[in-house]
């Protein structure tokens, strides 16, 4: 018993440990070019811990059939495994029920049924969308397609030069018209995490539904949309470790329940006539054909192993890790960091003196570091920075000081071969 | 995938850090803007023509040091060219860098711009060289706005292939 104890008590108890953690990680030990694999794009996409591959492998070869529709046991257990990863989601962000938890293709996906659903219905003509200004092209443009449509318009909460929200003028914007409020969590261009916790109080306070863009932040802090209170909140499971191809818009029950179905199809009916179709309940209103099963269930793994480590030890690590990467960058001559607000997740943009960023991204990739150079589907937040593009390292739970190091030693070497 | 440290070659470097024919040409008979939405890269290429020889030739713009490099080199080599030379170039430069011809065994007249033929083992990168060269073949058909994205792009394929 006691030596049972020993084997499973470090995973909660014991000092976070990096290296354990990359071992979970098969992919992180290619060496593209004979170089190790240092991988700082996780803001674009996370990889998958083998924990999340193995669920995958197993749902596939013992436990694979279509959901909510058939007697036979195979049925039965893939539904029971589905509705369990939508079981798991729900408690991982708090919500208040699992129904709560609409699985969809990503945080583009999550956005756009939000538009579909809420936006279609209830925004109209001379209302007002506020967004901010940094918003991934996800939350831009799906608002832009709703104000196009219904004659609506978009309001924008202007930045500083550090990468923060202008909290005053976010509060001028709001007038009777104002309908809905979009806000990102985390800045994925910049870092930046947002003070969403008053921004939303103050939306709400004045009946304006706020919803939130949670991709950068989920898979990097403890998210308790209970707490935030927040109308609805999306993110993506292939930045949180997880597999492509799922994600979740959460959404209070309430409001989920007048929102109208965005896709129509199998499993969101209770019935059809050719004359009337009568809608599923929710979640299933806005889950219509055959969803990605296994994606689900590995969201559901990938929630099981971030849950086992720790959210507030994965922030912290990361925390030291932008904390030591922004004090090396800092040093070195020629590199400008974009974005410097004060509360920041571990994403660090940045240019260099006379090397565009895609030259820098193509030089480090021979190093085998992998960053994302370009303007991080962000362009808004790029044209105020005045830069055409930048390059991103961003750091996830499995990066260490080791690899700050090489980000630093490869940029030097950029630097060489351009000055 | 080829070592990338190969096409930053000293002259590709060089051009960057001094481009040729960089600046304005004051009154040109034909000129296209180019850009790659992608990456930001944005160009505009202004010539020249004395019939159908390129007189004069200039690029100005903001770009990687491909892209710069590539329009610093293909203004060079056009410049003093006819139109139908130039096209020439323009059509093997783009089949050098999309991999359609092997500069090494087949025939071609790319002299010094094979010093690009890398780019096409980077398939994110081939566009930045090919841009200046897709802006000059827009302004000698006086295409006013031209895009690698665009699909009203005449030198427009699919780039990098699978």
């Amino acid at each position: 018993m006691s030596a049972r104890q020993s084997v499973l008590k470090p995973l909660n108890a014991t000092a976070f440990d990096v290296l354990r953690i990359r071992a979970d990680f098969p992919i992180l030990k290619l060496a593209p070019g004979g170089k190790p694999l240092v991988y700082l794009d996780n803001a674009a996409s996370s990889q998958m811990p083998q924990q999340v591959i193995d669920r995958l492998v197993r749902y596939q070869t013992t436990q694979h059939a279509n959901i909510h529709r058939a007697v036979h046991t195979l049925s039965e257990i893939a539904t029971a495994e589905y509705e369990e990863a939508r079981r798991k989601l729900a408690r991982f962000i708090n919500a208040r029920e699992e129904r709560e938890v609409i699985f969809t293709s990503g945080t583009t996906e999550a956005i756009n049924l939000a538009m579909h659903g809420y936006g279609r219905k209830f925004i109209g003509a001379g209302d007002e969308i506020i967004l901010t200004t940094l918003e991934h092209h996800s939350n831009i443009v799906p608002w832009q397609m709703l104000a196009e449509e219904k004659g609506a318009r978009i309001r924008v909460v202007p930045i500083n030069d550090a990468g923060e929200l202008l909290i005053d003028e976010y509060e001028t914007l709001f007038n009777e018209r104002t309908k809905f409020f979009g806000m990102t969590h985390v800045s994925n261009a910049l870092g930046s995490v947002n003070p969403v916790k008053p921004m939303i109080a103050f939306a709400r306070a004045r009946g304006v539904p706020v919803l939130l863009d949670g991709a950068q932040a989920v898979p990097h802090m403890r998210v308790d949309v209970q707490d935030l209170d927040c109308d609805f909140y999306a993110f993506s499971g292939h930045k949180m470790c997880g597999p492509t191809g799922i994600g979740v818009l959460y959404g209070k029950a309430a409001l989920l329940e007048r929102m109208q179905p965005f896709k129509g199809g199998g499993d969101m009916i209770l019935s059809v006539t050719f004359e009337k179709t009568t809608y599923n309940v929710i979640p299933q209103k806005f889950e219509a054909g055959t969803p990605p099963i296994a994606a689900a269930i590995g969201l559901g793994a990938a929630v099981d192993y971030l849950a086992a480590i720790g959210m507030d030890a994965i922030a912290a690590h990361e925390r030291a890790l932008l904390d030591y990467a922004t004090e090396q960058l800092a040093r070195l001559p020629g590199v400008r960091i974009i974005g410097i607000a004060r509360d920041k997740a571990a994403v660090l943009s940045f240019a260099l003196d006379g090397v565009h960023p895609h030259d820098v991204g193509t030089l480090l990739n021979q190093d085998g570091i992998a960053v994302r150079t370009g303007h991080h589907c962000a362009q808004p937040v790029m044209q105020r920075f005045k830069v055409p593009a930048t390059s991103r390292a961003s750091f996830a739970l499995y990066n260490t000081m080791a690899e700050v190091d090489a980000l630093v030693a490869g940029i030097r070497s950029v630097q060489k071969v351009f000055y | 995938m080829a070592d990338p440290k190969s096409l930053y070659q000293e002259v590709i470097l060089d051009h960057n850090r001094k481009p040729r024919n960089f600046g304005v040409l004051e009154q040109a008979s034909h000129k296209a803007e180019g850009h790659n939405p992608l990456c930001g890269d944005h160009l505009s290429v202004a010539l020249n023509l004395d019939g159908e020889r390129i007189a004069a030739i200039a690029f100005q713009g903001e770009s990687c040091a491909i892209c710069k490099a590539s329009a610093s080199m293909m203004t060079a080599s056009v410049k003093g060219k006819t139109r139908e030379d130039a096209e020439t170039l323009i059509q093997e430069f783009r089949d050098m860098a999309t991999g359609h011809i092997d500069v090494d065994k087949q025939a071609h007249h790319l002299g010094r711009l094979t010093v690009f033929s890398g780019v096409h083992d980077l398939p994110t990168r081939v566009k930045c060289a090919i841009l200046p060269w897709h802006t000059l073949h827009a302004a000698l058909h006086s295409v006013a706005d031209i895009s690698t994205e665009s699909e009203n792009d005449p030198m427009h394929a699919p780039i990098g292939d699978a």
